[in-house]
C-alpha cells in the first residue's frame, strides 16, 4: 500500500497517474460507475451526483468524475451510502419533470403535478419519444427507484420549441445535466447554448433565449446525441421510430471528405436517423447538418428507378438488356469510325473506390483510351 | 495536387486530421472551414479553447473562423502567390527559416531565396492590400511554432495560379521545416466524399492507380497481363476540363459521365451546353435526373452509397468502409454492376461477384493498398500507404524522406488573376458553399430540412458597396459577367469583404457558373472559379 499512485478500488489495487479522476481510474479498469452529467473529453462539473463513490475516512461522498485520485485512498462505488444517495438523486430527477416512464401501469396516482400538467400540453398519450434508450430510466430501473409525487418539481412549464426542421426541444424532459451545452461547446465549440445567468430559469438557453433557429446553433445535432433523456430528439424521429424497430449500419458519410463515421438506422427499408459512431476516427461521434439530417434523398421519390433511353427527344423505359446492348454498340461505333481517344470518360468523386477502379479499368482496357477524369478540378 | 506532387512527389493530406490537435500555429487559407468541413473545423476551435494553438487566417471573407484566429489578414482576391512569398521574404530575412531541415532535406533553396527577395512587406502590401506589419507579424508567428499546420482547400487551388499557389504553400512549410512531424504538414481539405479515392484508383488521364504514370511501360505490362488485353495507351488522356470544349469542336464524339453533374459545376457554363449539345453520344449514370442526365441518350438509375457495399478514403488518406443498409430504388444497380455490364457487352470479361472481388484486385495493383483488407478495416480505417498487411498504415508522410528524395523548392513569381475588374465589372466574384448543401444540390435539395435553411440561392455583398449601387437588402438582383448573367437575392453581410462579391454555386436555377471564368491553371487545369469580375444592378 505504500507504493506511489496507487488507490484501490472496492478492494482491488490499481495504479494511475497525476492528475486522473476516480472516474477515469475506474473506467480504464472496467469498473463500472455510472454517470449522468460526464460528457467525455469536456470539463467535467460533477453536478448531477450520480457518480458519488465513498471514500474510507470521508464523511462525504464525493463526485468520481471531478475528484482526483490521491495515493493509497481507498473508494467503495457501491457502498450502502452511495446506493442510498444515488437513489436519492435518482427520486428527484425523476420528480422534478415529465419522467414518469418507470411508473408501473397508467394509473396517474404517482405522478406529480407538473407531470399531470405537461402531459395535458402535450396532447399525446405515447410513451416518451426515447422510451428504452434513455440513460436516466436505465438508471432508475438499474436503482429501482421511482418518482416522488410528493416532491414538488419545476414549477414552470417552458413550452416545447420545434419551430427549426431538425430539432425538437421538450424542456419538461430536461434534467439540466448541462451535457448538451458542453457538447455544443466543448466539442463543436459552435457556442449556441448555455445555461442561463439567471439560476431560477430551469431552461438551457440561447443567448437571448430565442428558438434556434434564430440562434447561431448550426444544427450539427451534438446535443441530441449527448442529451441522456428526452430533452433533445429528432424532429423526424420524435413519436414515429422507436430504437427497438431498428437496426444499425456502420458506414461512412457520403458528402465531404472528413468521412465521419456514422451508424444509419434501418425501419423497413428506409434510413430513418443517422447518429455518428462514437470513440472511431476520424469524427469520435461527431457529425454536421448534413451527415446527420441529409439523408432523405436517398429514400426520395426523385430516384430514377430504371434505364432510360431518349427517343426523339423524350425518354422511355427500357430494360438493362436494351440500353446495355445500346451503349455498347454505339461506343464500339464512335471506335471504329473516330478512334478511341474520342470517348471520355467522367469517373466521380461521389462512389467507392471499387467503383472508381471498375471505371478506370473499364476506360482504358476496354474503351482503350486514358480520357478519363473526375470532376474534383471543379 | 499537382503543385504538391512537384513539391514532395505526392499530393495527398501529409498528415492526418487528429494531428490538428497538436499543432502550435494553425495556418488555415482557402478554405471556409465550418461550413464546408464542419467536424474538422471543430479540431481547430478545440485547439483554440485549449489555448495550446493560435490560429492564423488567412482569408478575404469575415468567415466563422475568424472569431477564433490570433490573427486575421484579408488578402485582395488572387493574390496568394504574393502573401506567401512576402512572408518567406520577412522568414528568410528574419533568419527564422530551419536550416538544418532546408540543408538536408530539400533542393532549390538559393532559387527561392532570390525570388521571394523583392517580395518586401510594402511590396506585398500594394499588391495584397494587407498591412507591411500584418506581414511580418504573421510570418514570424508561423515561422516561430514548432509545429505549423497548413490547411487549404479550393479557395487556393481555383484560381489559373491554382498550382503555384499550392508550390507556394509547400514552400513555406518546407521552409520551416514542418513536414513530417506531427501537428505539421500541408493539407488540402477535398471537398467530396471520396475525391482521394478516385485520384488514387486511377480517375485521372495521366495515371494509372496509385499514381503510376501511363507512360511507365512496366505499369502497362503489369496491368496488361491482368487484365488480359494488349496495347494499353500510353498517351496520357485528356482531363474534364479539356474534354468539353473539344466536344465543342467536335473531337470528342462521346462522354460516359457517372454521378457527376458537369452542366451545373462547369466554369463558363453557356459554353458548356453547346459542347454537350454537340456530341454524338452521351450516357450518364446518376442517383437522380440532374441536369447533365437531363442532356443523355442513355440513362442509367445507380444505387447511393447506402445501398452498396465498398470503400471510400477520406481527405487524410483513410481508406473506410461502406456498408449496404438498404437495397437500392426499383431496378437501380451499382456503379460497377453498371459498368460490368457495358463492357460485358462490348465483348470483355468482366464478371466481379461482390465488392470486396474488386478490392482484392485493386490490393494487387495498387502498391498503396495492398495491405488494405476488408477484415483490416472493418473497425477502423487505415492510412494509405499501407504496403503489407502487417503495415499499420502512414498517418503522417514525408517523416524521414521524399518520395522524390529531396523537397523541391519552387521559386514562383506573382502572377495576377486572368481577369480584371474594370469599369464596366467593377467587383470581383467569387464563389464557394454553404453549410446547410453540397455541390451542386443533387442531394442535399432534396432535403426539405435542407432546403427550409437554405431555401434559396444569395449574392453576399458588403454594406458599403450595396450602399453604393443603392441596393437593397433581400431585393432581387442581377449579377452579369462578360459571359452570361443570373438574377439571385441580395444579402448584406459583415462577412463581404468590400470589392468583392460571393455566390454558393449549390443552384443550378440560378448557376453562378453562368458567369465564372473558364481560364484554366495550365498545369492542374483548374479553373479560376474564384475570381472573375462582375456588375450589379437592380432586376427589372
Ligand atoms: S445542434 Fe449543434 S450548434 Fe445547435 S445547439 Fe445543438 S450542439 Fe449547439
Ligand atoms: S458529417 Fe459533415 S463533416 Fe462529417 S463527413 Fe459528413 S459532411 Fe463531412
Amino acid at each position: 500500500m505504500n507504493n506511489p499512485n496507487k488507490i484501490s478500488i472496492n478492494g482491488n489495487f490499481f495504479s494511475f497517474v497525476q492528475g486522473e479522476t476516480i472516474l477515469s481510474v475506474a473506467k480504464k479498469n472496467c469498473i463500472e460507475i455510472p454517470t449522468l452529467c460526464y460528457l467525455k473529453n469536456t470539463t467535467p462539473s460533477g453536478s448531477c451526483n450520480i457518480c458519488v463513490v465513498e471514500i474510507e475516512g470521508s464523511a462525504d461522498l464525493v463526485t468520481a468524475c471531478t475528484t482526483l485520485a490521491e495515493n493509497n485512498m481507498e473508494i467503495h462505488t457501491e457502498s450502502v451510502k452511495v446506493i442510498e444517495s444515488r437513489k436519492s438523486t435518482l427520486t428527484a430527477l425523476l420528480s422534478s419533470g415529465n419522467h414518469n416512464c418507470s411508473i408501473c401501469g397508467t394509473s396517474s396516482s404517482g405522478w406529480t403535478d407538473f407531470q399531470l400538467k405537461v402531459h395535458k400540453e402535450d396532447k399525446t398519450s405515447q410513451l416518451c419519444p426515447v422510451w428504452g434508450d434513455c440513460r436516466l430510466q436505465d438508471l432508475a430501473y438499474r436503482y429501482q427507484v421511482t418518482g416522488n409525487p410528493d416532491i414538488k418539481g419545476f414549477d414552470k412549464v417552458y413550452p416545447l420549441e420545434d419551430v427549426n426542421p431538425f430539432i425538437v426541444r421538450d424542456f419538461s424532459r430536461c434534467i439540466m445535466c448541462g451535457r448538451c451545452v458542453k457538447a455544443c461547446r466543448e466539442i463543436q465549440v459552435n457556442n449556441a447554448i448555455n445555461f442561463s445567468d439567471n439560476k431560477s430559469i430551469k431552461k438551457i438557453i440561447t443567448p437571448e433565449d430565442n428558438n434556434l433557429k434564430n440562434s447561431d446553433c448550426v444544427f450539427c445535432g451534438e446535443c441530441i446525441q449527448a442529451c441522456p433523456v428526452g430533452a433533445l430528439v429528432e424532429k423526424d424521429v420524435r413519436y414515429s421510430t422507436r430504437p427497438w424497430e431498428t437496426k444499425k449500419v456502420k458506414t461512412t458519410c457520403s458528402y465531404c471528405g472528413v468521412g465521419c463515421q456514422i451508424y444509419l438506422h434501418v425501419k423497413d427499408n428506409q434510413v430513418v436517423k443517422v447518429t455518428g459512431v462514437e470513440g472511431n476516427p476520424p469524427n469520435y461521434g461527431s457529425l454536421c447538418v448534413k451527415g446527420r439530417f441529409g439523408f432523405n434523398f436517398i429514400q426520395s421519390q426523385d430516384r430514377l428507378t430504371t434505364p432510360l433511353i431518349k427517343e426523339n427527344g423524350t425518354f422511355k423505359e427500357a430494360s438493362w438488356e436494351e440500353a446495355f446492348e445500346l451503349v455498347a454498340n454505339k461506343l464500339k461505333e464512335i471506335q471504329k469510325n473516330h478512334g478511341s481517344d474520342s470517348i471520355g470518360v467522367l469517373t466521380s468523386a461521389r462512389v467507392s473506390n471499387e467503383e472508381n477502379y471498375v471505371a478506370h479499368k473499364f476506360c482504358r482496357a476496354v474503351l482503350k483510351t486514358n480520357n478519363i477524369d473526375h470532376c474534383a478540378r471543379l | 495536387m499537382a503543385g504538391l506532387a512537384a513539391a514532395f512527389g505526392s499530393g495527398a493530406m501529409t498528415n492526418s486530421i487528429e494531428d490538428l490537435e497538436d499543432a502550435d500555429v494553425i495556418l488555415v487559407t482557402g478554405s471556409n472551414t465550418t461550413e464546408n468541413h464542419p467536424v474538422l473545423s471543430s479540431f481547430i476551435k478545440r485547439a483554440f479553447l485549449r489555448k495550446t494553438t493560435k490560429l492564423l487566417l488567412v482569408d478575404p471573407r469575415k468567415i466563422k473562423l475568424a472569431e477564433f484566429a490570433h490573427q486575421w489578414i484579408q488578402p485582395n482576391l488572387g493574390t496568394d502567390v504574393a502573401w506567401i512569398n512576402g512572408l518567406m521574404h520577412v522568414i528568410i530575412k528574419e533568419n527564422l527559416h530551419d536550416k538544418d531541415f532546408v540543408e538536408k532535406r530539400t533542393e532549390g533553396f538559393e532559387e527561392l531565396k532570390a525570388v521571394v527577395e523583392k517580395f518586401n512587406p510594402e511590396y506585398v502590401e500594394k499588391i495584397t492590400g494587407i498591412k507591411a506589419s500584418e506581414i511580418i507579424s504573421a510570418a514570424k508567428l508561423f515561422a516561430q511554432a514548432k509545429a505549423g499546420c497548413i490547411i487549404y482547400c479550393m479557395g487556393i487551388t481555383q484560381h489559373t495560379t491554382g498550382t503555384d499557389n499550392v508550390k507556394s504553400l509547400a514552400n513555406l512549410s518546407m521552409l520551416c521545416g514542418n513536414l513530417g512531424i506531427r501537428g505539421g504538414g500541408v493539407n488540402p481539405l477535398r471537398g467530396q466524399n471520396n475525391v482521394q479515392g478516385a485520384c488514387d484508383m486511377g480517375g485521372l488521364p495521366n495515371v494509372f492507380t496509385a499514381y503510376q504514370p501511363v507512360t511507365n511501360k512496366d505499369a502497362r505490362l503489369k496491368l496488361e497481363e491482368l487484365w488480359g488485353v494488349k496495347d494499353l495507351s500510353d498517351k496520357p488522356g485528356l482531363t474534364a476540363t479539356q474534354m468539353v470544349p473539344l466536344a465543342h469542336d467536335k473531337i470528342v464524339k462521346a462522354l460516359y459521365i457517372i454521378g457527376e453533374n458537369p452542366l451545373v459545376s462547369d466554369p463558363d457554363l453557356n459554353h458548356a451546353k453547346k459542347s454537350f449539345d454537340n456530341l454524338d453520344f452521351l450516357v450518364v449514370q446518376d442517383i437522380f435526373m440532374t441536369e447533365t442526365a437531363q442532356a443523355a441518350d442513355v440513362v442509367f438509375p445507380s444505387a447511393c452509397f447506402a445501398e452498396k457495399d465498398g470503400t471510400f478514403s477520406n481527405t487524410e488518406r483513410r481508406v473506410q468502409r461502406i456498408r449496404k443498409a438498404v437495397n437500392p430504388p426499383g431496378d437501380a444497380k451499382t456503379d460497377w454492376e453498371i459498368l460490368s455490364g457495358v463492357a460485358q457487352k462490348m465483348g470483355y470479361n468482366m464478371d466481379y461477384k461482390c465488392a470486396e472481388d474488386i478490392m482484392d484486385e485493386i490490393r494487387i495493383t495498387t502498391p498503396s493498398y495492398k495491405g488494405i483488407t476488408y477484415q483490416r478495416i472493418e473497425k477502423t480505417g487505415l492510412h494509405w500507404p499501407c504496403p503489407d498487411e502487417n503495415h499499420p498504415g502512414t498517418p503522417i508522410l514525408h517523416t524521414s524522406q521524399f518520395p522524390r528524395g529531396k523537397g523541391l523548392f519552387h521559386a514562383i513569381d506573382f502572377i495576377p488573376p486572368a481577369e480584371q475588374t474594370d469599369d464596366k465589372y467593377p467587383l470581383y466574384l467569387t464563389t464557394g458553399r454553404i453549410i446547410y448543401h453540397y455541390h451542386t444540390g443533387t442531394m442535399t435539395r432534396k432535403v426539405d430540412g435542407l432546403n427550409e435553411q437554405a431555401p434559396e440561392n444569395f449574392v453576399e455583398i458588403s454594406s458599403k458597396d450595396a450602399n453604393q449601387l443603392d441596393l437593397k437588402n433581400n431585393s432581387m438582383v442581377k449579377v452579369a459577367s462578360r459571359r452570361g448573367t443570373i438574377e439571385v437575392r441580395l444579402k448584406i453581410s459583415e462577412k463581404a469583404k468590400q470589392g468583392t462579391i460571393f455566390i454558393p454555386f449549390h443552384f443550378a436555377e440560378s448557376a453562378v457558373n453562368l458567369l465564372t471564368n473558364a481560364a484554366l491553371d495550365p498545369v492542374s487545369k483548374i479553373p479560376e472559379f474564384k475570381v472573375c469580375a462582375v456588375n450589379l444592378s437592380a432586376a427589372a
